[in-house]
């Protein structure tokens, strides 16, 4: 037997979608990240409520990378299907847990088998006809836990926390899973180099959350009060879970009464309405979406933005152009997002980059939208957004709500009722505006998005249209210091330069290091926020060349940069697009980076 | 010159609004006298008032009332969504949205649908005129079959009927009246913003400039001529004693939530506005015969909006703070551990 390859490897369960095989390969997940394993799981599912293949890749590394990988060193191949093509995935040496009445007939031989009569298993060991489908799945969890040596207290656990809310399918659960760790005891000896050994050091503190559920959670701590969302992959879930919160941490439980108002909108337009109509009226309000319910929301975004509304718009971006791969991830949604609506319409846009950020942006997000009352993009992706990723443990916010230039009663008895929507009293672009229901005969206004003067007046004056304009230009400028900075990491002191954002981090991370061991370490700039801070430029001059990595096939952020340089800044930067719906993998990042002219001379 | 106020402490004045730049002789201006003078008899505060609106002639008007209120003159067709979030932030507020046909009946009927399903507590006025007026006269979907356009085009299509299709998705409250017979739409305004719930009240407001010429079904002489209307209606707000002589059996007294009173004297057939199938008849038969029947066509005042519904507290969501929305530290840190 060669050399133990440990807690190094890439599990791929290749199932059937519908089929209960998402509950055990959350199962596995848990159990191994319970041992102090770092996991990085992705789903890779089908836009299909039942019958189509979908896999689930659990990437094991010691470092705790968190992207994408390629390489696949133990298939779980529960599809027949797919089971030819899967198997070319497995590299050599590899291990293939596989249903035993799959043909192994001209098959590989540089893998090792483990070949289980699963169904004849679920069969004589699963006494419940009902459940019998979906515990079929746990069988597998058991036979991989043989294989690589999952100790039956991380199962146990695995298992509880998956069943949290339903403690009485452990047993069942647990059952299951020992139908396959004893088939695999009774009937086989290890042939592999795989182990998973407990271990200590990169996961302690850490949890494993999904962008939306972080996203929800930020929302309720940024103090949102009116969501309204119409159903999408892969947002749906960012307002589900904020259903469930709600629940558990917004109601009364004497009367029943919700501190919240969640509404599923008639369609996308509705649900922006919504939130623009509720955020008008003073509530924090937001919508939740992703690429085709941006598109259908784009004339009231400029509506919010002309008319200074604040509203929070979460993207959680899937590949397009139109319904695209409606389950596949993408960043392409950057540039549209920015500027979307018709005229000179431009928006703050927040980029997580990872879930502790999905948390944050999606809390502070509302304090930006107040604070320049104008809509702000929270732009996740499907990676993000639907994949469980080890993070720190969220801090709780220290700093209270920042609601922006609102006028109350006192302070209008206090300006004499003397005071205008649109006017500019601070010189920073940003003006002061009331609510609705404010007890002063001063304080109403009408909020319009046709041409208005700095008392909200109607005017099709030439002038005034123009320097409200520049006014608006002058807050977004306001805005553009106060947004997120780039984060920067400038320690390798190369002359080549990365620029990345969003959920490209990931990959940028692993590239560094291994071009780090390559010889050719790079500089980072991550990207957090639009209007681009002032930074990027910056970044750009100390650096011959700049690469920016994303996941679209325009390169769209490479655009941007380009147009935000000085004209003898522009030649330095190059283009690094990753776009066929798979989280960008590290690869995609080290290869046109270790190619000879990607070292200035 | 002695100035009456109302219980809110004002005078009429304090009801009006921007001087209105519609045509003269437009409907909507005359309904714009009627919400003033329904808002100024009713004793609405201003400040509680919000005056939403879409695009269009109609969508303009409520600049020209209650000037010191707060008004939302949005996208087109896309009041109702507006209308809903502003209503769920601060249940306070009384809605008062103005619709235009075009705004209501084509770009905006699927919002229009949703919130009478949703039961949004709002008054939805409908000034219907069966035109386009600010892009030059095109056909709006509520011009009836055969109606000729200014130019002489015949519509070949049939009408969208707002009130009909209010009453097939059950909305709590729908009237129709004419611009130009205040001693309607006046009560009919007044009972709509007391009613708990979706108000639709579609008010024919003829169009001087495109639509009010022979041929057209939405002109002053065609309403003149086969208006019949159901009921004389008249309202008695909750803080008013009902106090009409009337002879048993010629009066309905409808009594909304809030306490306030509709009566409905008879005039013709006796109507039950409480019956839903009766109402629907009254519209089908009205049309069958070229009538356009008007007055109060269907109440329920039991009805729940979508605000109760939602079990949305009393006190305005907007007026929570970091202790009323965020969770506990504790609630937070261990809502964290559960997920390792």
């Amino acid at each position: 037997m060669t050399e133990p390859i440990v807690n190094n490897l890439t599990i791929q369960a290749a199932t059937v979608n519908g089929s209960g095989s998402q509950t055990a390969n959350l199962v596995l997940t848990r159990a191994i990240f319970h041992m102090g394993i770092p996991v990085a799981p992705k789903n890779v599912f089908p836009s299909n409520i039942e019958g189509l293949p979908t896999w689930y890749q659990l990437r094991i590394t010691p470092q705790g990378h968190m992207a994408r990988s390629d390489r696949v060193d133990v298939l779980v191949a529960f599809n027949a299907t797919t089971w030819r093509e899967d198997l070319k995935t497995v590299r050599p040496g590899g291990v293939v847990i596989h249903e035993e009445s799959y043909s192994t007939a001209d098959a590989r031989t540089d893998v090792v088998y483990y070949p289980v009569p699963f169904a004849k298993l679920a069969k004589a060991k699963i006494a419940s006809d009902t459940l019998r489908k979906q515990l079929a799945n746990m069988i597998y969890v058991g036979v991989v836990a043989g294989v690589l040596g999952i100790p039956w207290e991380a199962l146990e656990h695995g298992v509880k926390r998956q069943f949290l809310a339903k403690p009485k399918a452990v047993q069942v659960n647990l059952d299951a899973i020992k139908v396959g760790l004893d088939h695999y005891q009774d009937n086989f000896s290890k042939q592999d180099a795989y182990r998973l050994e407990p271990m200590t050091g990169v996961v302690e503190g850490k949890v494993l959350v999904e962008g939306n559920q972080a996203a929800a959670l930020g929302a309720l701590m940024g103090g949102v009060t009116v969501a309204a969302w119409y159903p999408i992959t892969p947002s749906s879930s960012l307002c589900e879970y904020l259903i469930a919160y709600s629940d558990r941490f917004r109601t009364d439980p004497t009367t029943g009464d919700k501190r919240i108002a969640v509404v599923q909108a008639e369609d996308e337009l509705a649900a922006v309405g919504m939130a623009i109509g509720a955020a008008w009226a003073g509530a924090r309000a937001m919508t939740s979406t992703s690429g085709p319910g941006i598109s259908l929301m784009a004339e009231f975004a400029g509506l919010a933005y002309y008319a200074e509304v604040p509203v929070v718009i979460f993207d959680i971006q899937r590949i397009g152009p139109s319904t695209g791969l409606p389950t596949r991830t993408s960043q392409g949604d950057v540039s549209f997002a920015y500027t979307i609506s018709h005229g000179d319409t431009k928006h703050l846009v927040l980029l997580p980059g990872s879930v502790e950020e999905c948390y944050e942006f999606g809390r502070d997000a509302f304090d930006y939208a107040d604070r320049f009352q104008t809509p702000v993009f929270v732009l996740s992706d499907l990676d993000l957004g639907m994949n469980l990723w080890m993070t720190p443990a969220f801090k709780y916010p220290e700093k209270p709500f920042d609601r922006g230039k609102v006028l109350g009663k006192e302070d209008l008895e206090r300006l004499s009722g003397d005071w205008g929507r649109y006017q500019d009293v601070d010189g920073d672009g940003v003006t002061y505006r009331t609510l609705p229901g404010t007890d002063h005969p001063a304080a109403g206004y009408f909020t319009r998005g046709s041409g208005h003067d700095e008392h909200a007046k109607y005017t099709e004056g030439a002038d005034t249209y123009a320097r409200n304009m520049d006014r608006l230009n002058r807050k977004f400028e306001t805005a553009r210091a106060a947004l997120p900075a780039p984060v920067a990491d400038e320690t390798a002191k190369s002359a080549v330069g990365l620029i990345a954002y969003g959920s490209t981090d990931a990959a940028v991370r692993e590239a560094r290091e291994r071009l780090a061991a390559a010889g050719r370490p790079v500089d980072y700039l991550r990207i957090r926020a639009l209007p681009l801070s002032p930074e990027v430029a910056g970044f750009v001059t100390r650096h011959e060349t700049v690469y920016v990595a994303e996941q679209n096939r325009d390169g769209q952020m490479f655009d941007l940069i380009r147009l935000s340089l000085p004209a003898e800044l522009v030649g330095r930067l190059r283009s690094i697009r990753h776009y066929n719906g798979q989280p960008i993998p590290a690869e995609a990042i080290t290869e046109p980076l270790l190619q000879p002219e990607a070292v200035p001379a | 010159m002695s100035v009456t106020l109302n219980r809110a402490g004002l005078s009429r004045d304090a009801y009006k609004g921007a001087a209105t730049t519609l045509c003269a002789g437009c409907g909507h201006n005359s309904i714009t006298n009627h919400m003033i003078k329904a808002l100024y008899e009713l004793g609405v505060e201003p400040h509680l008032l919000a005056k939403m609106s879409g695009i269009g002639c109609s969508s303009k008007t409520p600049a020209y009332f209650v000037e010191t209120a707060h008004g939302f003159n949005g996208v087109h067709g896309r009041m109702p969504s507006l209308t809903t979030g502003a209503q769920l932030a601060n249940r306070e507020l009384i809605m008062l949205g103005v619709s235009g046909d075009g705004d209501t009946a084509s770009i905006g009927l699927g919002q229009f649908m949703h919130m009478i399903r949703r039961n949004i507590d709002c008054t939805y006025i409908i000034e219907d005129n069966g035109t386009y007026g600010l892009t030059k006269g095109q056909f709006s979907a509520t011009a009836d079959l055969g109606s000729v356009q200014k130019k002489g085009s015949v519509n070949t299509f049939q009408p969208i009927d707002p009130c009909a299709v209010a009453l097939a998705l059950g909305c709590s409250f729908v009237a129709r009246s004419f611009s130009g017979d205040g001693k309607q739409v006046v009560p009919l305004i007044k009972a709509a913003i007391a009613h708990r719930g979706t108000a639709v009240l579609d008010i024919i407001s003829p169009c001087v400039t495109f639509n009010d010429h022979d041929g057209s079904t939405k002109s002053y002489s065609w309403v003149k001529d086969h208006e019949e209307s159901i009921a004389d209606v008249s309202f008695i707000p909750f803080f008013e004693e009902v106090q009409v002589d009337y002879e048993p059996g010629t009066v309905r007294d409808v009594q909304l939530h809030d306490g306030s009173h509709i009566l409905l004297k008879k005039l013709g057939e006796d109507h039950d506005p409480r019956d839903r199938r009766a109402a629907q008849r009254v519209i089908d038969e009205g049309r069958a015969n070229g009538h356009l029947v008007t007055g109060l066509l269907y109440v329920d005042p039991s009805a729940e909006d979508f605000a109760s519904t939602e079990k949305i507290p009393a006190t305005p969501l907007k007026d929570f703070d970091e202790k009323d929305l965020r969770l506990s530290r504790e609630q937070f840190d261990q809502f964290i551990a559960e997920f390792a």
